[in-house]
């Protein structure tokens, strides 16, 4: 059965359902990412002692990290213009960027984690830590999750493009809504986990 | 590439609006770009804590509002979606707080529990007990 308001937008809601759809499970990935916020907040506060984040964590490579994901959302809304700009070979490379600028990101986060296991820091070693690769590990499965979609629809899902333009363009820009929620977690996550 | 003649023409009059969102984007990239780097170099002040903590969130929240005003188009979205928001926003902070005031007097050691093994317990309770009428 297909999906109603894909392309014209619901009359009662005036958004077509995906979009509203997206934005009620961003609005789930909020409270999600909240909690544990709240836990970290809870116990950084309740703590003895905390240990100085920044001498354990590594803020130039989190920074490179900040700026690869910043970078990625830039791809990301372009390729959707490039699609209202009918310019499909625009989206194939400003797609393709944002997918390889992803893998980049679990790349640099994959030397971060390798780093801190060979210093024996574990998940297991303080609350901090503990709360570190939660938060971290989670956003990291987002990213994953964010580069399947956005590889299916640079690759096998590209074929909409020819038979219903329209609906392609717009689960480009649900994707994209999902991916800038996930540089925007990050926003948050660089200066509460490295800097503070 | 076998486009409707009516998406053509729909995408014809669209494409000059999105060249100037585009120009917004990188005017966007590069103001994020910044905030980073201030950030950053913020860090390295060694502002006290509650300065340090109040400065990064409010460049974070301003990095996010960037974010999601342009690159997810919430700047002139329809009101269904703000709506969704405000709800969510009022849930976080019920969600955020509501541990906060059930652990406060614990976390801010009002009670003795928060004094670890080995150390002493404040001598004075903290909760007196009700005056009797």
């Amino acid at each position: 059965m297909e999906i109603p308001y894909t392309i014209e937008t619901r009359p009662d809601t005036g958004l077509t359902n995906p979009k509203l759809g997206i934005w009620l499970f961003l609005a789930s990935e909020v409270m999600l990412f909240g909690s544990l916020f709240s836990s970290y907040v809870l116990l950084r506060t309740g703590a003895e002692s905390w240990p100085v984040q920044s001498s354990i964590l590594n803020i130039p490579l989190a920074t490179l990290n900040t700026v690869i994901l910043i970078s990625s959302s830039v791809t990301m809304v372009l390729s959707w213009a490039a699609l209202k700009m009918n310019n499909f070979g625009h989206f194939r490379r400003y797609m393709g960027l944002t997918f390889l600028l992803a893998l980049g990101f679990l790349v640099v986060k994959g030397f971060e984690y390798g780093s801190k296991f060979e210093h024996g820091l574990l998940p297991s070693t303080n609350n901090f830590l503990g709360i570190y690769f939660v938060l971290t590990g989670l956003h990291g499965i987002h990213v994953i999750g964010g580069m399947i979609v956005n590889g299916y629809l640079w690759g096998p899902g590209a074929r909409m493009w020819r038979t219903e333009p329209e609906k392609f363009t717009n689960r480009v820009e649900i994707a994209g809504l999902y991916w800038h929620f996930v540089d925007l977690v990050w926003i948050f996550l660089f200066p509460i986990l490295y800097l503070l | 590439m076998a486009h409707t003649a009516a998406h053509a023409q729909s995408t014809a009059h669209a494409a000059h609006d999105i060249q100037a969102h585009v120009r917004t984007y990188y005017k966007i990239f590069g103001a994020l770009l910044v905030l980073t780097v201030v950030t950053v170099a913020v860090s390295y002040l060694h502002l006290p804590h509650t300065e340090a903590v109040i400065v990064a969130l409010a460049i974070a929240t301003l990095k996010a509002s960037l974010v999601a005003m342009f690159f997810m188009h919430l700047k002139g979205e329809r009101r269904m979606i703000y709506w969704a928001l405000y709800l969510t926003a009022a849930f976080f902070v019920l969600l955020f707080w509501l541990p906060m005031w059930t652990e406060g007097d614990h976390i801010m050691g009002t009670q003795p529990n928060r004094w670890g093994a080995g150390m002493e317990a404040p001598k004075t309770p903290e909760h007196s007990p009700a005056v009797p009428h």
